[in-house]
Order: C-alpha cells, then structure tokens, then sequence
C-alpha cells in the first residue's frame, strides 16, 4: 500500500510537471504575439519566424548538449526514458525521500519543464533585435545560446556547479526560485550586447538627440500576447515548486500562483499610472510591459512574500520599467519591445528583492549571482554577436530595412494584398 | 452631367448617404481616404515619444448626377456633413462627359 501511494505521488508530480511545462511553452506564443503586435506590420512575417524557429532551436540544442552541460546528463538524452528496473528505482528514491520530501518525477518531465525555459530566455532577446537584424545571424546566435551560452550559467546556478571551479553560487546565499537572474537577466544581457553590436533602427533617434516614436501595428496582438505570458508564468513559477502532491507543497503551489498573479496586477496599475503621470496619457504599451515587469520581478521569490508583499513588489518593478525604457532610449539603446527593461532591469531588481522575505539567501550571494550571469552571458553573447558579424554580418542593408525584413529576408508580407 | 466629390468627416458618411437618397441619388462611390487641409494633423503618444500624424483620416465620396440635381446635392451633403468645426471638408464640382451602364449599354443622362 506504502508503495502503491508512493507510485501516485510520483505520477501526480510528474503530471503537474509536463502540465507546467505545457504552459511555459504557451509563453513562446506570447512572446511571438506581444513582438508581432509591437513592431510594424513590414516586419511581421520575420518576427514570426524568428519566434518559431528559435523554440526549434532550444528544444534540439538543448536535448543535443544544453541539458547535458547544465545538469550532467548525457548527451542526445540517451537514457532519459528509464530502464527496467524504472520502477523499483523511483520507489527506492521515493522511500529515501519520504512522502513529504523532495520531489521525485520522471527524467523526460523533467527534461521537458528546463527546456521550455531556454526557449524562454532566448526570446527575450529576439523582440530587441527586432525589425534589423538578419534572421540568419539571429539564428545563428539562438544555437550558441541555447546549447553553450545558457546552460553554463545555469550549471552554476540551478544546476550546483561552482563557476569554473572558483566559487559557488548557493555557498553564497544565492538564491533565484524560478529564474529572475537565470532565465530573464541572461536573456536580456544576451539581448543587450545584440542591440549595441546591431545599433538603433533607422529614424528612432533624431540628430538633435530627440527619441521618435516608432509605432507598433497591431496593440490588440500585444495585448493578447501580454495576457497568454501572464497565463504561461502560472507553469514558470507554479512548476518550479516542483512537487504538489503533498499538503504542504500544494499550499506552495497554491501561493506561488496567488503571488505572481498579485505582482502582475501590481506591475501594470503601476506603470499606467507612472505613465499617465509622465506623458498625460494611459500608454498601452508600457501598461502591457509593467505587467511583465511584475511578473519578472516576483519570479525570483515568489513562495515567501505576502500577497500584499508581492503586488508592492511588482508595483515597484512597474514603476521601474517605465523609468528603464525612457533611460535606454536617452543613451540610444534601440529595443522596440521594452525586452532589456522588462527582463533585464526588473530581473536584477527580482534578484535584490529576495533576501527581504527568504533568509535564506543574502544580499551579497544576490549581487555575486547576478554579476556572474550578467558578465557572462553579456561576454559571452557580446564576443559571439562579433564573430557573426564579422563572418556574415548582423544588420540587414538601409533599403531591405526600408523595406520591412518580412520581403528581405523570408520574401513573404504578412498582409499580402494585390497578388494573382 | 456633373460628377460630384466630396471629401468629409468619415462619422458623418451615413448622414450623408440618407441625405443623398433622399433627393434621389441612385448611388455614390466611397473612398477611405487620408490628406491635409487647414485642419493640418495632431499629435499621438506611444511609449513616452510623441509622433506628429500629419494626415488625417477622411472620406471621399463621388456621386454622378444630372445636371438639374446639383444643388439639391450640394445641399444635401453641406448639411448633413457639417459640424461647424474646422476640418468638415469640401466638395468638388466637374463637368461629366460621358456616362454609361456596363450591364445595359446605356448612355447619358439615362445611365446617371
């Protein structure tokens, strides 16, 4: 009997595990909609292309080394499915663990929830790059890093190594539940590095310094995608519990969804006020990103604050943003969807919030933490952006740009009109 | 024979249209159409940058009537598209050589 509830904890966990990863995987769709929606309708087609290929590219690469630098496991996944004695082994981890101790699920679930996760933090950096960059060398880009880039800073975070053999992220206090630093913060910092290699669109910035708006095509699209993110980062938080079926780790579960719903909330009001506050408008746009802004702010913590903690952290991450979006533009870092403030900015600030409600973790074992993923993966990303631009180049030339990259680079609109 | 285009405010269209059908008008052409005049554009906001939108959004309607018609059609659309505000628009008058009904073949007034 003992057994057979060991066996049902062990299905229940590893259920809710593919289930979370299902809906991270959802937040690839909102990450295509959101960027779809926030450039012009020139560059529709690309965009789209991008977000789908690159989920292409983290799933394969990941599975071919990422998963195996990151958590030591083989390579090509050989093995993950489990042998014979699958059984006796699951229950003879479960019988160490006991019924109330960590979580015990399938390897291929787990496999399936941290690649979802890669997809993730390399999204983030296509809506940066956006409406310039040549797909190819975006590409290109997206396998170094989802097989090398992300799993190595994952390794020493999530994954327990110490950083080149010098130090160790968790010895430190560092802590990061669903990815503020590891998933965001390193797909921002990739971002960046992008973005200062590539240079601004063509017209943003005026000769006399003045920031041009250059209008998104379609808010209804950005505004879904806002709202399939939100629904996507149930699973990002919710699954990285990692384990429901005990009471205690149900009520976890059930507080992590209650928290990052809170902060999201508070993240947006947040911002529409700052931004009626600045500009005299309700801007739609920075509305959409201080709901992300909470969001990635809560995700580094979201177990241990109260609700009312977290709808102030968010709140304070929505303020940010709209901060860090105007900051960016002054110093001419061209991001047509808010990605580097969003992820970047709000992602270290998750970071730092911490320590306040997990004792756990300490403000120094923070800032190790996410300068280490910030001088790597910036590094990293920074010396890899230069080899590709020296091999193939990054940017499209003046005219496809003029154009719109959706005939440059994939020869197809995305509102076809006039054809035969 | 006169062709008459109308360049108004796109909420006043179905005032417009009913005006027309009143008098008797079997049938208009519109047009989306965007342009400046005195009016000149006005500005929008988007994440923080204003942007000038120098052409605003109008719409153009053609009418082709006999020439007995006319003022009751210039009548009609000068009311029903006014709002007294500047930006209302403007109406067009040319001279129509020729008219003919594709399906029929005929011509002239009797194709208006």
């Amino acid at each position: 009997m003992e057994n057979q509830i060991f066996e049902l904890q062990y299905a229940m966990d590893t259920f809710y595990f593919l289930v979370c990863g299902a809906l991270v995987m959802w937040m690839a769709a909102g990450f295509s909609m959101l960027e779809a929606g926030l450039v012009r309708s020139k560059n529709t087609t690309e965009i789209l292309t991008k977000n789908i290929a690159l989920y292409g590219i983290a799933c394969t690469m990941y599975l071919v080394c990422g998963y195996a630098i990151m958590y030591g496991g083989t390579y090509f996944l050989s093995g993950i499915a489990g042998g014979d004695d699958l059984v006796a082994t699951a229950l003879a981890s479960k019988a160490e663990e006991g019924f109330n101790g960590g979580a015990v699920y399938s390897d291929a679930s787990d496999f399936f929830f941290q690649v979802v996760f890669v997809a993730t933090a390399m999204s983030i950096v296509s809506g940066a790059v956006a409406e310039r960059m040549k797909l190819w060398a975006f590409l290109a880009f997206a396998v170094v890093m989802t097989g090398v880039i992300y799993p190595m800073e994952g390794s020493w975070t999530w994954g327990g190594n110490a950083v080149f053999g010098l130090y160790t992220l968790g010895d430190l206090g560092f802590v990061d539940f669903a990815g503020s630093g590891i998933v965001h913060l390193a797909g921002a910092s990739a971002a960046l590095a992008g973005v200062i290699l590539l240079g601004a669109r063509k017209g943003k910035y005026g000769a006399d310094g003045s920031t041009r708006a250059i209008p998104g095509a379609n808010l209804p699209l950005a505004t879904l995608g806002t709202f399939i993110l939100w629904m996507g980062w149930f699973g990002f938080n919710g699954g990285s519990v990692l384990k429901l079926a005990d009471v205690g780790s149900a009520n976890a579960v059930a507080v992590v969804f209650l928290n990052t719903n809170a902060a999201a909330a508070g993240g947006l009001l947040a911002a529409m006020v700052t931004a009626r506050l600045l500009f005299g408008k309700a801007d739609l746009t920075m509305i959409l990103n201080g709901a992300l802004a909470g969001l990635v702010a809560i995700t580094a913590e979201p177990s241990t604050p109260t609700a009312l903690q977290a709808t102030l952290f968010g709140a304070i991450g929505g303020v940010l943003v709209v901060f860090s979006i105007l900051a960016l533009d002054k110093i001419k870092i061209d991001d047509p969807v808010g990605a580097i403030s969003v992820h970047g900015t709000c992602g270290l600030f998750g970071l730092l919030l911490v320590p306040i409600t997990n004792s756990n973790s300490t403000f120094f074992g923070q800032i190790v933490g996410a300068a280490t993923i910030f001088v790597w993966v910036f590094g990293a990303s920074f010396i890899m952006w230069m080899v590709l631009k020296a091999v193939m180049g990054l940017r499209v030339t003046a005219e496809e740009e003029d154009q719109g990259v959706d005939i440059a680079e994939c020869g197809l609109e995305a509102y076809p009109e006039f054809t035969k | 024979m006169k062709l008459v285009t109308a360049i108004i405010k796109p909420f006043k269209l179905d005032d417009a249209r009913e005006a027309l059908s009143e008098i008797g008008v079997q049938g208009i052409t519109v047009t989306e159409v965007k342009g400046f005049g005195r009016q000149k554009g006005h500005t929008e906001l988007y994440r923080g940058a204003e942007y000038v939108v120098d052409f605003l959004p109008k719409v153009k309607i053609e009418v082709a009537i006999s020439d007995d018609l006319l003022d009751q059609t210039l009548e009609a659309i000068t009311k029903a598209a006014n709002t007294g505000k500047i930006g209302d628009g403007k109406i067009f008058v040319s001279d129509l050589l020729q008219v003919i009904r594709i399906r029929t073949g005929e011509t002239g007034e009797a194709a208006v």
